[in-house]
């Protein structure tokens, strides 16, 4: 039941149809790209419901999913649609009423909460709408939160701070604070946070929804340069101009997978 | 390398702390306070119970003290008052003390009369003390010059006197009287020394507090005979008194009690009419510690109160700090921190605010003691073991109440905590 995202032109599945159609084969993409590789992400009939009184809210209603190394996605739809819920439960931060959920390989369905946050550190990297920079902190350290958990030595991850800011432009900034920095920047840095582990995954919701139009076109430009270089990318948003640096686009309504275009 | 993960943790800890200066300044604040005065009650407490167990002591934990009462007035007596009042211990009960109980060591029989005294033209009235020399092994004083009454002095033809710090100053007798004679009422006696005595202090009486002078019991019972006439308010009250005090050493502590039981027993079947008391300082000594140990719980119990409030305002501030940086946790779990790593976050958190508290606590508990100490003339020790509790206490506080902040962080949900405003 597994469907397959790969490539054709824009299989345009029924409006009705809960998941999007099974597709032919993997190939190599049309625009160049490395090849697609192994799938990253399989979501199996996920489920994900909130009981909300005696009523239940179906937030996901059955989704099947599978996402290839090296796409790039953007979930679009309607408010309530379930965008974030889909995006909470790929990036492991909540596991699903049913289904079945493969990341890289682990099955994240039935992990322990420390389980989840061991797959976060290591196959994951976020960035949110609202930057979420932790406010205290250097650009510095929050570049090297992840490395901080995952035990790395305090030298091995100053460098490796230090080469991922320059990778997004910042390499000037380690010693300021956030509030120092425009809203661009600390995207920037959040960006170079989710990298600083180099994790095959980034998630992104609304990641420009904060930014003005040209910031966010570049910002774009920085996920779509990351995606050349290997990296999975799914994000969340509202704009078609936004979703349009994506390869693909899955359009979702009242917790279903409505219709998808192109191929990630 | 867990230590420098320690170290680094306790540096972010505290770079955290740093942000919000004032505020952890107030927090840390309430367990200074805390610790001080935990610190400084016990000082008292231990100060005063020092104190009194010492006076206590002086009088010898393995001793027992015996000493002659004046009974009560029977209305029959109002009349006679020509009649010799006969009271009190007698050699004879001394003897029987020394030679019949097993655990008696020594016994020192005293005699005490009060005279006139003259050195050179000095005249005063002098609290004679007629005993032998096993007086001085029971209340054992320094020697401040000559020497004291000795075995060969024990003879009523031994004219000597040994005067007390208190009698030499009385009669401004120095080491260079030593060997000058004094005048008791009529007779003559070569002072051979001077000792120390101790003061009176409170309800402690001490034996050797307001002595004057010893001369050898013999010599004292020859002299002044056991008759002692005075006069009161226009009536004449002649009694007869053999000895005024028996002090008895026994040879072990542990048998104190049974001994004092066996005296009492002795001497009541001479003495029915209960001219005598049986006080053991042991006992003393047990009673005020017990009251001691009472105290001092109470002084800590409200000294630790204010450790509780000092403990509680950490949790009240830990819990909003909590609140205030829930997007923070959030982001930390989204980013893969575990919830025992945030529960371990806020803990060195609150244990450093309790520890540098409490180290200050600890560095101000002793000058707060000393200016009690000085306001109030209470003298404070502070002992180590109250600087080790209240280490033990203030990282204690830490842990109790910054745990439950702690753990209400870490199990936040990382998408309720990334939606939070
Ligand atoms: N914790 C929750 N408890 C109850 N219902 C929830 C919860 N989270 C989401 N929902 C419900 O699930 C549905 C999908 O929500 P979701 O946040 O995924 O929508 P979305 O597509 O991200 O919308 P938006 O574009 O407004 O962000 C909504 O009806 C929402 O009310
Ligand atoms: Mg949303």
């Amino acid at each position: 039941m597994t469907t397959q995202l790969t490539d054709t032109v824009t299989p345009q599945p029924p409006p009705t149809a809960t998941r999007a159609q099974a597709a032919s084969g993997p190939a190599a993409g049309d625009d160049g790209r490395p090849a697609p590789g192994s799938p990253v992400i399989v979501l199996e009939d996920v489920h994900k419901h909130y009981p909300m009184g005696d009523q239940v809210v179906r937030a996901l209603a059955g989704v099947t999913l599978e996402v290839r190394r090296a796409q790039f996605w953007a979930i679009m739809g309607p408010s309530g649609s379930g965008k974030s819920t889909m995006l909470n439960l790929l990036g492991c931060l909540d596991r699903p009423t049913s289904g079945r959920y493969v990341l890289n390989g682990h099955d994240v369905s039935d992990m322990t909460d420390d389980q989840l946050s061991e797959i976060r550190l290591r196959e994951l990297g976020f960035i949110f709408q609202s930057f979420n920079l932790i406010p205290q902190l250097t650009v510095q350290e929050n570049i090297e939160l992840p490395l901080y958990y995952q035990g790395w030595s305090a030298a091995a991850s100053r460098e490796r701070a230090q080469q991922t800011a320059e990778r997004v432009g910042l390499g000037d900034r380690l010693g300021h604070r956030p509030a120092e920095l425009s809203g661009g920047q600390q995207q920037r840095v959040a960006v170079a946070r989710a990298l600083a582990s180099d994790p095959q995954v980034l998630l992104a919701d609304e990641p420009t929804g904060n930014l003005d139009t040209a910031t966010g076109q570049r910002m774009m430009q920085l996920l779509s340069d990351l995606n050349t270089q290997g990296k999975t990318i799914i994000l969340v948003t509202h704009e078609a101009e936004i979703a349009r640096w994506a390869h693909g686009q899955i359009h979702m309504r009242d917790g279903k997978i409505e219709r998808i275009e192109g191929n990630g | 390398m867990a230590l420098i993960k320690i170290i680094r943790d306790v540096r972010l800890g505290a770079k955290t702390l740093l942000l919000h200066k004032l505020r952890s300044l107030l927090t840390m604040l309430g367990v200074v306070f805390g610790v001080a005065s935990v610190i400084a009650m016990l000082a008292v407490g231990e100060g005063a119970s020092r104190e009194a167990l010492d006076r206590i002591r002086m009088l010898g934990s393995t001793n027992i003290m015996l000493e002659s009462v004046k009974p009560t007035d029977t209305p029959d007596d109002r009349g006679q008052r020509t009649r010799v009042l006969d009271y009190g211990l007698r050699y004879e009960d001394e003897r029987r003390i020394r030679e019949h109980l097993d655990h008696v060591q020594r016994t020192a029989p005293v005699k005490e009369v009060r005279r006139s005294a003259w050195l050179g033209e000095r005249n005063k009235e002098l609290r004679v003390v007629g005993t032998t020399w096993a007086w001085f092994e029971l209340v054992p004083r320094p020697i401040i010059a000559g020497r004291i009454l000795g075995e060969r002095d024990m003879d009523r033809t031994s004219n000597v006197v040994v005067l007390t710090e208190h009698g030499a100053r009385r009669l401004l007798a120095t080491e260079q009287s030593i060997g000058s004679r004094i005048r008791i009422v009529d007779g003559y006696y070569e002072v051979i020394g001077i000792v120390q005595n101790e003061e009176a202090s409170g309800e402690t009486q001490i034996p050797d507090s307001r002595v004057d002078a010893y001369i050898p019991l013999p010599v004292a019972r020859e002299r002044f005979t056991d008759f002692d006439v005075r006069i009161t308010a226009g009536s004449i009250e002649r009694e007869r008194g053999e000895l005024h005090r028996i002090i008895v050493q026994v040879d072990d502590e542990d048998n104190v009690e049974t001994t004092a039981a066996a005296i009492q027993r002795m001497l009541e079947l001479n003495h029915p009419n209960g001219d005598f008391t049986v006080q053991v300082p042991l006992q003393l000594l047990r009673q005020r510690e017990e009251q001691q140990r009472i105290w001092n719980w109470t002084l800590a119990s409200v000294a630790g109160i204010s450790l509780l409030v000092g403990g509680i305002g950490i949790m009240n501030i830990m819990l909003a700090s909590v609140t205030e940086r829930t997007r923070e946790i959030g982001v930390r779990r989204a980013i893969g921190a575990k919830k025992r790593q945030i529960v371990s976050q806020f803990l060195i958190e609150t244990l450093l605010l309790a520890g540098i508290g409490g180290l200050v606590g600890i560095a101000v508990g002793p000058l707060l003691a000393d200016r009690i100490e000085s306001l109030s003339g209470i003298p404070t020790i502070v002992p180590t073991w109250a600087i080790a509790l209240s280490v033990g206490i203030s990282m204690t506080v830490g842990v109790v109440f910054g745990l439950y902040p702690a753990a209400r962080a870490a199990n936040l949900d990382p998408i309720v905590a990334l939606r939070h405003e």
